[in-house]
């Protein structure tokens, strides 16, 4: 049977255009990648190339026509062995509803069946999420920083899987720009610990490509200021892939390093990036304050098989706190701690933030108001359960972060208690963030620029009405 | 001082070179069975791709669709310098990739056609396509991204202590940027095991490598890191063979990166859309009629009689019903389920 040539679209937006000229003739044969036609788009002109051999048995649409939908049938192609008198009763088919209309019928149909529910979704009555059983009774602690933490819960891991290295730069012979990698190199090797050249954008990639091939990188970013220059490979190769394949390659992998304000070091090296990273499906952030957390997630980090965005704080690393003597402490990702209960105004932070919160619930106290600190640790996957069942006990909420106010981590936060606890609220959610300038570097602008205790206890107050 | 003449010593003796490759010549080399596996895995390509264009017009494919048209001695000559073992990793014009890797056509095309029977349930498209079994790692449609990937493989497979390399292909518009030289760095320091395609077509979509590239003899671009270079007649698949072979045998041997320069051209515009008028027709049909890589070596199988003409059709018209049977395989699986949207983002 003759096989019809139809009019093609060019572009995915083209629903018709002009058939401009034939190159060819009835009676001519033709080969695959002969031109046939031109064709004039709103864009530019376009030569229609041959698929099948064959002879061009009849031209349906003469040249110079306007308006010549797409899919329209626009010549008959005689295959080998076909004649004109194949031709002979042929009749085409009618021109086809454009490609546009199609697609808006098609939109329609979808809008039939509606989006379905993301799998993640907050209860009716949300449920806070008990942290007291992370460590069982009677464990004994001890005092650590930070900083040593975080290296014991490598060197656990990475005594446990081989696949389990790490790589950044100064990682290795250096210990670490912080420190935070002391020791690793003597117990496991230049193998497994890598000092890379001054290269974030390339060895974020390489760690990419290795975990797709099935090892288990931590990415070590000096910090993660300058994990912009790699920001492409975390979020369009790390966090898209697993999506993208089906489900057939992923990145089990950390990318860590300290975020945020140290000290002095001005605005090139004092952002937060847990609002960047926590817009992101396909990665997970964490963000923990205390040692203890800083171990359980880190160890959790390095075993989940997603790629994990996990943000430490320079001011922090000296900082110590208990941790309990354990086989191995391991934390669930994804789960807020209420650092402290309180009655009367939920505190919502995270990371160098809780400092803030934690002294403003000291303050608050003297003032006999009674503050629930929650600490969310995890970014994304947002506990909100924890902090909705908090919201709807005590009718406030503040919450407090480094990071600039706009569309950041408090932005969200607002959104999802205004959407899921509205009736609950005695008053807006307030929120304490880095003020919305570039981090200066004069003392005295630089500590403008962070929020403080006194900021938390005066939004606290304010929505208590006590102001 | 002394350093730096040692260094500009080093960077002279670099093994950066030309290759002008015994093409014809090659062709003894290879057996009667190799050579008709060259021809057939290259026209399943050029009817895959051609079949994609045509059912591109027709609507059914959407989005963006890179054709590799004229292109195809490369992946083919460079499929049969390595195992199915190797890894393989490549940017966003990628069909002739998956295809010689042995994926299914049908699958291919379903993605291309965003079905759930399509590699990547429909969720990935023309650009992000990747197969495990297939050692197949994508695919990718960020310029530059593959390469720093590919060369994470290859560390990996180093790690592993593995026999394994990888064949990491990037375009002439890749070249220019700074994740590649960050990866050839690497790459050499530590002696990866990765062999990294250059194929140029000489666009990158509509910018020729002369206006881009203040080095246009991109084989040299991985002097200052000393990685070996080599250029090839990317039209020849005999050629490419006999380099792929060669490049790939030094990466086996420990012996760090290597970097082969395709001389290629690809006939069809960047994208679908794309009207190609940064060159002129004279050029494109030149190509086609003096080097297109399927005529040369049809001509060579003829006159060696390798295979008879008949044969030849024969071939032509199995291949025809393949790239059917994708075709109707990738109009006939079904959209993927709502549900499916929720799903493969986090494990």
């Amino acid at each position: 049977m003759p096989t019809e040539i139809l009019m093609p679209a060019l572009s995915p937006t083209m629903t018709e255009g002009k058939l401009a000229r034939w190159m060819v003739k009835e009676g001519d044969t033709v080969s695959s990648g002969d031109v046939l036609a031109e064709i004039e788009t709103d864009k530019a002109t376009m030569e229609v190339e041959a698929v099948d051999e064959g002879k061009i048995g009849k031209i349906l649409i003469e040249g110079d026509t306007d308006n010549v939908a797409v899919n329209t049938p626009i010549a008959v192609l005689l295959e080998e062995g076909e004649d004109d008198s194949d031709l002979d009763g042929f009749s085409p088919s009618a021109a086809p509803s454009t490609s546009s209309e199609t697609y808006e019928k098609d939109a329609d149909d979808s809008d039939d069946d509606a989006a379905p529910a993301p799998r993640v979704s907050v209860s009716d009555t949300p449920d806070a999420y008990d942290a007291s059983g992370e460590i069982p009774q009677g464990t004994e602690m001890v005092k650590m920083t930070v900083r040593e933490a975080l290296r014991d819960a490598m060197a656990e891991e990475m005594r446990k899987d081989e696949r389990v290295f790490i790589m950044g730069e100064e990682v290795a012979e250096y210990q670490g720009a912080y420190k935070v990698t002391q020791g690793l190199l003597d117990e496991f090797g230049g193998r497994r610990v890598i000092d890379t050249p001054i290269t974030e954008h390339g060895f974020a990639g390489v760690g990419v490509g290795a975990a797709f091939h099935g090892l288990r990188p931590i990415v070590e970013f000096m910090t993660f200021n300058f994990a912009m220059q790699a920001i492409d490979q975390i979020v369009n190769s790390a966090a898209k892939t697993r999506y993208m394949s089906g489900g057939q390659m992923a990145s089990p992998m950390v990318f860590r390093g300290p975020n945020g304000a140290a000290s002095r070091v001005a605005a090139q090296h004092s952002q937060c990036y847990a609002a960047w990273y926590s817009h992101v499906p396909g990665l997970i952030v964490i963000a923990p304050h205390t040692a203890a957390d800083a171990k359980g997630l880190l160890k959790a980090a390095i075993r989940d098989p997603n790629p994990v965005i996990f943000l430490e704080n320079e001011i922090l690393y000296g900082q110590s706190f208990d941790v309990p003597v354990m086989d191995d402490f391991v934390l669930p990702i994804g789960k807020a701690k209420i650092e402290r209960p309180g009655d009367d105004v939920t505190i919502v932070s995270f990371a160098m933030g809780m400092r803030y919160a934690l002294e403003a619930a000291d303050k608050l106290a003297e003032e006999n108001i009674s503050a629930e600190v929650i600490d969310l640790r995890t970014i994304r996957p947002m506990d909100m359960e924890t902090v909705l069942a908090s919201v709807r006990k005590t009718n406030r909420c503040i919450t407090v972060e480094e990071g600039w106010p706009q569309s950041g981590i408090g932005a969200e936060i607002t959104a999802q208690i205004m959407h899921h606890a509205f009736d609950y609220l005695d008053a807006p959610v307030l929120r304490v963030s880095g003020k919305d300038v570039p981090m200066p570097y004069a003392a005295n602008l630089e500590k403008l620029a962070l929020p403080n205790a006194d900021e938390v206890v005066a939004a606290a107050k304010s929505v208590c009405y006590r102001d | 001082m002394a350093r730096q003449a040692a260094s500009r010593a080093k960077s002279s003796s670099s093994t950066a070179k030309k290759s002008t490759g015994g093409a014809r010549k090659a062709a003894p080399k290879f057996s009667d069975e190799q050579i008709q596996k060259f021809y057939y895995d290259m026209l399943l390509i050029r009817r895959f791709e051609e079949k994609a264009g045509q059912i591109y017009g027709m609507g059914l494919i959407g989005g963006f669709c890179h054709l590799y048209i004229g292109q195809e001695a490369v992946v083919v000559g460079m499929k049969s310098a390595i195992t199915d073992d190797d890894a393989v990793i490549t940017s966003y014009r990628d069909h002739g990739h998956m295809l010689a890797c042995g994926m299914d056509p049908k699958g291919v095309m379903a993605e291309l056609t965003g079905r759930e029977g399509g590699y990547s349930k429909g969720k990935g498209g023309s650009m992000h396509m990747f197969s495990k079994e297939a050692n197949f790692y994508g695919g990718h449609g960020i310029v530059g991204a593959c390469v720093p990937l590919g060369t994470g493989l290859a560390f990996s497979q180093k790690y592993q202590k593995s026999e394994d390399i990888t064949l990491c292909y990037m375009g002439d518009g890749t070249v220019n940027q700074g994740q590649v030289y960050e990866s050839f760095n690497m790459a050499e320091l530590w002696s990866l095991p990765v062999v990294y395609v250059i194929e140029n077509n000489e666009y990158a979509m509509g910018t020729s490598v002369k206006r881009s590239s203040a080095q246009t003899e991109l084989y040299k671009r991985g002097d200052s890191f000393n990685v070996p270079g080599e250029q090839v007649d990317g039209m020849d698949v005999f050629a490419v063979a006999a380099a792929g072979k060669k490049a790939v045998d030094w990466v086996r041997a420990g012996k760090g990166p290597y970097i082969l320069e395709m001389k290629t051209y690809r006939y069809r515009g960047h994208s679908m859309s794309d009207p190609a008028k940064y060159r002129s027709k004279e050029e494109v049909n030149k190509k086609r009629a003096e080097h297109d890589p399927i005529d040369h070596l049809r001509q060579i199988m003829l006159d060696k009689k390798v295979n008879t003409e008949e044969e030849l059709k024969e071939i032509d018209r199995k291949i025809k019903a393949i790239i059917a049977d994708a075709v109707e395989f990738a109009q006939n699986s079904p959209e993927p389920q709502p549900e499916e949207l929720y799903t493969d983002v986090l494990a």
